[in-house]
């Protein structure tokens, strides 16, 4: 199954699109964002492109994707639209996240 | 410490001002909540709205931004965190409400916030700037002066750390303070606390708790004021009702007995009737019990009540809970009350509705609503009876007592018609109200010689002298009357009876006569022969007293005669 999904994810020559919603130049944003840049790095290396929005700059832009806390990630592809919340600090919950990880082996880690 | 002791002085300073500006308050427009509040919602300040699903938090709170915007041109927003925009503008629609048009002319901003925890993965820390951003945002773009959070509550279904939930929250109301709107969060009612999540502990200067009970299968809706930090308001649980104006909140609890009293007399439509209440009728703005039995005559008395009310060109209301208006109207006329006339001319308003179609609290924000529109002199229920079946008896009392006092402070006059059980004691009202009447008229049925008659009498009149007669109520094509019973040899005669009494009495009356003529002329020929006899016993007498004369004057001639003859004799004689 692992390997099935890694296949098929690989597969898949779109690029990520990764949002990330900010308030400012908060600490947590900046963690949030240098988190995130070591994860894709890591994952999805040249195959993903990161748009950060700041919030106090377009605060029009929070309603489209329902925002309510920041930072947070939104993956606008591929399709679904995946939101995590938070500074991205556990870095095996982005995974899960963003579906690079199979989901019931964390649900198990976290308990 | 002289630092502290400034800061201190500085904050003595700050409270003194406070108290010398008394709390602005922000008008909701809502009918009857503004009374509550005396003024309104604290300007400027959170107000928790809380009650179980379904009792009218949403709609007070879209209310508050709708008449915020027609009818003081301020500016809302709303934050709907269950409804989309779309649902929302639709299920408001009904009740007069345009959002399409408030949010075109840019007055009203509504954002759908959506939060659906299992779409969201949650990673370390994190705050709901998004949350403050979009609301600021909305504020900024419309200068909205009042917020609307419905419900906020949906964050803690949507965010797992309660922490940092709590310590945004408190940081959200410090934050709309500063933004100096005047806000409503609405909450669902909890088990323990005011709402589920305890929203009440951030929400400290007003709150609004909303009910929704179902009392004998009738729903009813209360509101009542938990607390209003500043301000002293309405503390009784207040009837509210959710109609095509929206929501109406009924101050009508706070009324005492304190008022006007008139000595102006309005008549009752029965000309004999007023003559019984020393011919001028009832007084203005009294409450009028008409009780009896099935059939007694009730609606007709408050029916020409009504009729009279309009023929002086005043306005009625009469609210049925039995009939149909055009049952009544119908019934009326053939009595000879003719009622259609007076509802086309606007005089007369008909309001029937089944009294289990909603509570008794809803009864009262309706008459209350329509007294307040219509602006009657005279009001008519008909009847209160059957307002028993959907309240307890202490419960019935209590909002008939509401409205006596409501309507009296109007100076309406109310006639309140009530059945009264066959079997009970007529004196006995059914809804036990009789004290509060000031005039109760009581029609009662006689049953003799095979038929029924009505009779009525005025039980009590309060401050005049009224008459203590019993008198028979008739109902004919010609209209409604009152006739003298008849009282004789210890029986009280009604209808028939008291026909063939009368005739009785006729014949009686004329044979009287008769014999009367009778020994009189009897009398006069008596009177007359006698007087005949009279005559004649004069004639005889004359005649006597003649006879009597002339026999006198016979002797004295014979004596004569005599005497003179014994003379010639001697001289023949030649006597000596």
């Amino acid at each position: 199954m692992k390997t099935a999904k890694r296949t098929k994810g690989t597969k898949i020559t779109k690029k990520w699109e990764l949002r990330l919603y900010v308030a400012g130049q908060t600490p947590k944003a900046i963690t949030a964002f240098a988190n995130l840049q070591k994860i894709c790095d890591e994952f999805l290396a040249d195959r993903y492109s990161i748009e950060v929005i700041d919030l106090l700059k377009n605060p029009k832009l929070a309603g489209g994707d329902q925002i309510i806390a920041v930072p947070t990630l939104v993956r606008k592809l591929p399709q679904p639209v995946r939101k995590i919340i938070g500074d991205l600090s556990n870095t095996q919950r982005v995974l899960v996240g963003l579906d690079l990880k199979e989901r019931n082996l964390t649900i198990g880690g976290r308990r | 410490m002289a630092k502290n002791s400034t800061r201190f002085s500085r904050t003595q300073h700050k409270r003194n001002k406070r108290v010398i500006s008394a709390l602005k308050k922000c008008p909701t427009g809502i009918s009857g909540l503004d009374e509550i509040t005396e003024g309104g919602l604290p300007l400027g300040r959170p107000t928790l709205i809380c009650g179980s699903a379904g009792c009218g938090k949403t709609l007070l709170a879209m209310e508050f931004i709708s008449r915020g915007i027609t009818e003081f041109n301020e500016p809302g927003v709303f934050m709907a965190f269950e409804e989309t925009t779309e649902e929302l503008a639709t299920n408001v629609a009904s009740l007069g409400m345009n959002l399409k048009e408030h949010i075109r002319q840019k007055k009203l901003a509504i954002d759908y916030v959506y939060i659906e925890r299992s779409e969201i993965e949650e990673t370390g820390e994190y705050d709901l700037e998004g949350l403050f951003v979009r609301l600021g945002n909305m504020i900024d773009s419309i200068g909205a002066k009042r917020v609307v959070l419905d419900t906020i509550e949906a964050l803690f279904a949507g965010f797992s750390n309660e922490a940092v939930l709590r310590a945004e929250l408190r940081r959200l109301f410090r934050w709309l303070k500063t933004k100096k709107v005047t806000t409503i969060i609405t909450g669902e009612k909890g088990e323990k606390h005011l709402t589920r999540n305890g929203l009440e502990e951030y929400v400290s200067d007003c709150v609004i708790l909303l009910d929704h009970r179902i009392v004998n299968e009738v729903a009813t809706r209360r509101l009542r004021i938990v607390k209003y930090r500043g301000s002293k308001h309405g503390t009784n649980e207040y009837p509210t009702i959710i109609d095509e104006n929206g929501l109406s909140v009924l101050p009508i609890s706070s009324l005492g007995l304190t008022y006007p009293v008139s000595n102006d007399r309005i008549p009752t439509g029965i000309d004999r009737l007023d003559t019984m209440f020393g011919g001028k009728g009832y007084f203005r703005g009294t409450s009028v019990l008409v009780s009896g039995t099935a059939g007694s005559g009730k609606t007709s008395i408050a029916a020409a009540f009504a009729d009279k009310t309009c023929r002086k060109g005043e306005k009625c209301i009469y609210f049925s809970f039995e009939e149909s208006p055009e049952q009544i109207k119908r019934n009326m006329g053939s009595v000879g009350i003719n009622l259609n006339q007076w509802e086309g001319k606007g005089l007369l308003k008909f309001h029937s509705t089944r009294p289990t179609l909603y509570g008794l609290e809803a009864h009262l924000v309706r008459i209350h609503k329509l007294v307040e529109e219509f602006h009657p002199t005279a009001v008519i229920m008909d009847p209160i009876t059957n307002l028993a079946a959907i309240g307890e008896s202490l419960e019935v009392k209590s909002m008939l007592t509401r409205i006596i006092d409501y309507l009296k402070n109007k100076q309406i006059t109310t006639v309140f018609t009530s059945l009264t059980e066959g079997g009970g004691a007529s004196a006995q009202s059914e809804v036990g109200i009789s004290s509060l009447m000031d005039t109760w008229i009581l029609l009662r049925h006689l049953e003799t010689d095979g038929e029924r008659n009505r009779l009525l009498y005025v039980l009590k009149s309060r401050g005049m002298a009224h008459s203590n007669q019993v008198r028979e109520f008739v109902l004919s094509g010609k209209g409604v009357h009152l006739r003298d019973v008849y009282i004789g040899a210890g029986a009280v005669l009604t209808g028939s009876a008291r026909e063939v009494q009368e005739s009785k009495d006729n014949a009686q009356k004329l044979s009287d006569k008769q014999s009367s003529e009778r020994r009189q002329r009897a009398l006069r020929q008596q009177h007359l022969t006698l007087k005949g006899q009279v005559e004649a016993l004069k004639v005889q007498l004359a005649g006597l007293a003649e006879e009597l004369r002339i026999s006198a004057d016979a002797e004295r001639c014979r004596i004569g005669v005599m005497h003179h003859r014994k003379k010639e004799m001697s001289l023949i004689r030649k006597a000596d």
